[in-house]
């Protein structure tokens, strides 16, 4: 094991609790944390109570794992229990300067931070990554083309552009003006879990400047894109208890949301993950689920039931980091 | 001889005529058409125009308009005159939108696949990406045999100098072909010598191959594939057309709610169980069929479609996601991809098309704004074109700056100019107008290729000089007759797909909804029947002068009371009274004339009243209801009679009829409901629809007789003399009993006559004694446990002794044991066989309504 490394155990049970039977129901889950270059899932099952009749694995259309299941038989409970062990690797942007120094080998190397904000400032203008990506620009990058525009959740609007601007100023580079306008929004916005639902509209979080990860996601995509910009959403977790002398963060013991721009580099592309909920880039505490345009493409419980009349829903993450050679699982 | 119709057509060189050349002469192939017109007489045209109107309005054809507050059903537009095209133009245009219907299919193959058009920067992701119809989770699928679009539309206009273009695709669920069928059959009627001599090449044969081409690639798997017609219901504006397509092509027509995906396939719900579906023809938008994996607010979809296609178990038609290609940029952008993807120049242009997201299209777009119309480039944005010569001072500069901030949503497109054709004037004994014209024109898959439907759908504009045309939009439209060159080709099926072995002997493809609407649907006619016979014994007694009528009138209105008919009179209404302080003995004539209009007033109101929702106009309203929804399964004719009814009480609401008319439309009403039964006896197939509309239609019967006769043993008005007439009246069993007894009607053996004979269509026994077998019948053919719980009811009216009655003087009694014991008994009666209904309803219904909703958890 890579001695930066982190490993977690991570237990995401879902419970529905259903006034009258529920007939018929189909979901869809993307519960299954993706391989990425620097995160591998060690260990995974999911569980399903009542037993389904019907279940399908496979991948979705943005290449996150996916599950399908329908249960046909009546039910008044429905309980998923998704099941992982995860190893996160260190995956800080690290960009060489115009000159082909390496920020890693800058004379400030010892701390982090300055490191990270060097390897940003090596990021290129935004305006240049704009036009990369405008139409007519060759080579036509499909992947970052996928996340450019509206998506059901997330608005282009010259507000958010208006909203944004402040931190672009011309020429910025590109990571650079997306860190600040991370940390706008963080330091602007309140966390509010009572403020919003799922179906508050963005426009409504930027008037209201209150909400929870995925709010402040939705709206740091829409203040990207409406830039013309490309970034997509991440769904993830966090490490519920913080390791020794260090803060709890935000989100933990629920599903987390982050966002990842695309930032074009000399040998390729990269996405750079941002947490505006936290302010900080994600790095070994975050882990990984999937990532689409919006909530509404990764969202972990999707379904659709017949029956059922009103429910109640319980939604319990617990992830546990791997300490001294084990896991300390909590009693289940 | 008349002057020529040619002398006022105005003519105008700015567009192209469709009949008459530049030189003015008339095209050939419209010669023989316009000599027929020419020396047609005004009654002649008179006689076409209120042909072409009645069919239309008798056969219910009718466009729904969003717009309308009322949301009430418009009748379809048609102009008597058609459309009429060369074998050698046609041959033009066929060709050209066959390549257009490859094209696009190789555009849809394309971007739900490899995507090269993106990857080469042939087509702007914006116009996939960032397009609403692009249906993100059905990236990956290929149906079966790479086909996209089974049916696709051209929408064409003709350009000043006689080219035509293509001014819109419909990819999604092209609509109107129904309609272009409907035009056919009756514009061919209006002339059919015409039809025939000109040889006008015929439509049936196009509809044919779509059907085999479904059959053919529906993944049937051995079995004979089941194909329904998918429709959003009777609110879509359009839906005439579905329950008409579905009728022509055989298919069920069915609703989200009839269809459930269970493991990977999808069935129809039906009464006998679930069957399985092979084939989809959608006319649901497809962002709206899959509830769980793309439009999750969707009650009209059926949750997990989208897995039995990528499945390969069901095919859909058109795919999910074809309605990508209904972006109004798309145009521009073809004649590239025609090259790339087929190897060959595009034949038939686009109208000139500038993508705003180009910067170079949106600076010559801000520069020639004049003469161009601004519209939106996807259909979600739901924008109202803009012309742009009609933007003034701040509204220009607001739209300039729309299309800077946003260029990409924004599509510049040349002002279309129509072409002309002639339309009958329906003001004029004699005149031709000339009309704007486009043309829609269908292109289906088959085996051979795509195949273009020969004809088409000719919308015409509202006014002489549009510059748009749209039935949304008070547009009318034409039959299109293409001509042919060498005969007529008569179809013939090519392949049989049923052997001896697959006969289908019983309707087991019934939905359980469209059983459940049959079922009301002969309760409600038997309601109106009910209904009308007891308000017609009412006004017609009230017609009959003099005091004498009156007691007998003073009953029925009772009963109608008793029995909930009439409007609840008004507290402030002076006038109306009941009918005992009418019947007092000290009454002056001037009183009892006064109550006569009280009378009066409330049954015409029962008669007319929309709002009294038990009335006569509020059941035919529901009657038309539950039959909308299952209109395919009944024969035009049945819809004739019922819709003048409609019409007619639509005259009434606004003007109370006189008594005289209301009676006659009692009459009418009373012949529907009977041309209606006898449709059910004699045309309709024994199946278990007809068994539940037979079942509804006696269980409304039984509860309607045994209520009326046990309120008039227990009513003190129907002692009065001239009751027990009335009372045979309502049972239509006046002649039986005049032929049997040949005197004054007595209460015994009427009470025989309409209780307990069970020879008579009419008697409370033979509603009983049919019941119960219709119910046994019916669990023998489900396999469901037999309900037996009329039995005892009817077992205790039988026990009754007639005898008790022989020596009652029914003018004097009140209140006496053998009448409250017979009332008694049929209330029992009325109560089980409501609870009936219920039970029925549970058993066989419920599903009926049943819509999923979205869940979503973090």
């Amino acid at each position: 094991m890579n001695p930066a490394a982190a490993r977690y155990h991570v237990v995401h049970e879902t419970t529905y609790a259903y006034e009258s039977p529920v007939s018929v129901s189909r979901q869809l889950l993307h519960l299954t944390p993706r391989e990425c270059p620097w995160q591998s899932c060690l260990e995974h099952r999911i569980s399903i109570d009542p037993e389904p009749g019907f279940s399908r694995s496979q991948c979705d259309h943005f290449g996150n794992p996916l599950r399908l299941f329908a249960i046909e038989a009546a039910h008044s409970r429905l309980v998923v229990r998704s099941e992982s062990t995860i190893e996160v690797r260190p995956h800080l942007p690290v960009l060489p300067s115009a000159d082909g120094t390496d920020s890693r080998e800058t004379p400030s190397a010892e701390s982090a931070t300055a490191a990270l904000a060097a390897s940003l400032a090596h990021s290129p203008p935004w305006e240049s990554v704009c036009e990369s990506l405008a139409y007519g620009a060759m080579p036509v990058r499909i992947e970052a083309n996928r996340f450019l525009f509206e998506s059901p959740y997330v608005r282009v609007k010259h507000e958010f552009a208006a909203y944004a601007k402040p931190c672009f100023t011309p020429q910025r580079p590109l990571l650079e003006a997306v860190q600040a306008l991370m940390q706008r929004i963080h330091s602007e916005f309140e966390f509010d879990p009572e403020a919003t639902t799922v179906s508050t509209p963005v426009l409504k979080i930027l008037e209201d400047k209150r909400g929870v990860c995925q709010d402040f996601a939705h709206l740091m995509l829409a203040c990207l894109r409406s830039l013309g910009l490309s970034a997509r959403y991440v769904s993830g977790y966090l490490l519920t208890q913080p390791p020794p002398g260090q803060p709890r963060l935000v989100g933990a013991d629920a599903s987390h949301a982050w966002i990842s721009v695309y930032c074009p580099g000399p040998d390729g592309s990269l996405w750079v993950d941002f947490d505006p909920t936290n302010n900080l880039l994600p790095d070994t505490q975050h882990i990984t689920l999937a990532w689409g345009r919006d909530f509404g493409d990764v969202s972990p419980l999707r379904g659709v039931i017949l029956g059922g009349d009103e429910h109640e829903l319980d939604v319990a993450v617990t992830v546990t980091p791997w300490e001294n050679g084990g896991f300390i699982l909590p009693e289940a | 001889m008349p002057r020529t119709l040619l002398s006022i057509y105005p003519r105008k060189t700015d567009r192209f005529d469709e009949m008459l050349a530049a030189d003015g002469e008339v095209r050939p192939p419209w010669r023989p058409f316009f000599e027929h017109l020419n020396a047609a007489t005004p009654e002649q045209m008179r006689h076409r125009l209120s042909y072409v109107r009645r069919r239309i309005l008798e056969n219910g054809v009718t466009y729904n308009v969003y717009a309308d507050p009322k949301g009430a059903d418009r009748p379809w537009e048609l102009d008597p005159l058609p459309l009429i095209l060369s074998a050698g133009e046609w041959q033009e245009i066929s060709t050209a939108v066959t390549q257009r219907a490859r094209l696009l299919n190789a555009v849809l193959v394309d971007l739900y696949g490899e995507q090269t058009l993106l990857r080469d920067g042939a087509l702007p992701p914006a116009l996939v990406y960032g397009h609403n119809g692009f249906l993100w989770p059905c990236q990956g699928i290929r149906p079966p045999g790479d086909t996209w679009l089974h049916l696709y539309a051209a929408d064409l206009a003709r350009s000043p100098d006689g080219r035509w273009w293509v001014i819109a695709d419909r990819t999604q669920s092209p609509s109107g072909a129904g309609y272009a069928l409907e035009n056919r059959l009756i514009i061919s009627r209006v002339f059919p010598e015409q039809f025939n001599d000109l040889g006008v090449q015929h439509l049936a044969d196009f509809f044919h191959r779509l059907q085999e081409n479904l059959a053919q690639w529906a993944p049937h798997e051995g079995e004979i594939p089941l194909i329904v017609l998918l429709t959003p219901g009777p609110y879509n504006e359009t839906y005439f057309e579905h329950a008409y397509l579905a009728r022509y092509l055989g298919y069920p027509l069915v609703e989200g709610q009839d269809l459930t995906v269970r493991g990977d396939c999808v069935y129809l719900k039906t009464l006998t169980g679930l069957r399985r579906v092979h084939a989809i023809l959608r006319r649901l938008d497809d962002d709206f069929c899959d509830p769980l994996e793309l439009r999750g607010d969707s009650a009209l979809g059926v949750p997990g479609l989208l897995q039995a296609v990528r499945a390969g178990k069901v095919l859909v038609a058109n795919a999910l996601g074809s309605s990508l290609l209904e972006s109004a940029a798309l145009p521009g952008f073809l004649p590239g991809a025609c090259e790339r993807l087929l190897g060959e120049t595009l034949a038939m242009p686009s109208v000139g098309t500038w993508w705003c997201g180009e910067v170079a299209a949106l600076e010559f777009t801000i520069e020639h704004l004049d003469h161009l119309v601004i519209k939106g480039s996807f259909p979600s944005q739901r924008m109202d074109p803009v012309f742009g010569n009609e933007l003034k001072g701040d509204k220009r500069d607001e739209m300039i700056a729309r299309l800077r901030a946003r260029p990409q949503a924004y599509v510049a497109q040349e002002l279309v100019a129509f072409s002309q054709a002639p339309a009958w004037s329906t003001k004029h004994d004699r005149r031709l107008l000339p009309r704007g014209v486009a043309l829609r024109v269908y292109v289906a898959a088959t085996a051979a290729g795509y195949m273009v439907m020969p004809g088409g759908l000719t919308r015409v504009s509202a006014a002489s000089n549009a510059r748009y045309i749209a039935m949304q939009r008070g547009g009318s439209s034409k039959d299109t007759w293409v001509l042919s060159d060498d005969g007529v080709s008569t179809f013939s099926l090519i392949k049989h797909l049923v052997g001896k072995a697959d006969l289908v002997h019983s309707g087991s493809n019934l939905s359980s909804r469209v059983v459940e609407n049959l079922y009301w649907f002969g309760r409600y006619t038997e309601r109106c029947d009910d209904a009308a016979r007891l308000l017609r014994a009412g006004l017609s007694r009230l017609v009959e002068t003099g005091a004498d009528a009156t007691p007998a009138l003073a009953s029925v209105f009772d009963l109608c009371r008793a029995l909930k008919l009439l409007p609840e009179p008004d507290a402030d209404d002076a006038r109306l009274v009941t009918a005992i302080d009418a019947r007092a003995e000290h009454e002056s004539r001037l009183e009892l004339k006064v109550h006569r209009s009280g009378f009066e007033t409330q049954m015409l109101d029962a008669i007319c009243d929309e709002e009294w929702g038990d009335g006569i106009a509020g059941n035919i309203r529901r009657l038309l209801w539950v039959g909308t929804q299952v209109r395919e399964r009944f024969s035009l004719d049945n819809w004739h009679a019922l819709n003048r009814l409609q019409q007619k009480l639509q005259r009434y609401s606004k003007v109370r009829p006189e008594i005289s008319d209301a009676l006659a439309f009692l009459d009418q009403m009373l012949l529907a409901s009977s041309s209606l039964a006898g449709f059910a006896m004699d045309n309709m197939t024994r199946d278990d629809g007809w068994r539940f509309l037979i079942i509804g239609r006696r269980i409304e019967r039984v509860i309607f007789l045994s209520n009326a006769i046990s309120q008039f043993l227990r009513l003190e008005s129907t002692r009065a003399a001239g009751s027990i007439e009335w009372l045979l009246e309502l049972t239509d069993s006046i002649i039986t009993y005049r032929s049997r007894y040949m005197a004054q009607p007595e209460l015994l053996p009427a009470l025989d006559l309409i209780v307990f004979d069970n020879a008579n269509p009419h008697a409370v026994v033979f509603q009983l004694q049919n019941l119960v077998r219709y119910l046994r019948r019916l669990s023998r053919e489900l396999g469901d446990p037999h309900d037996d719980s009329l039995q005892p009811a009817l077992a205790r009216l039988l026990s009754f002794d007639l005898g008790r009655l022989e020596n009652l003087n029914f003018s004097e009694c009140r209140q006496c044991d053998p009448c409250l014991d017979l009332a008694d008994i049929l209330d029992d009666i009325s109560e089980v066989s409501a609870t009936l209904s219920d039970r029925l309803a549970m058993r066989y219904f419920t599903h009926v309504g049943d819509v999923g909703r979205q869940t979503l958890a973090a």
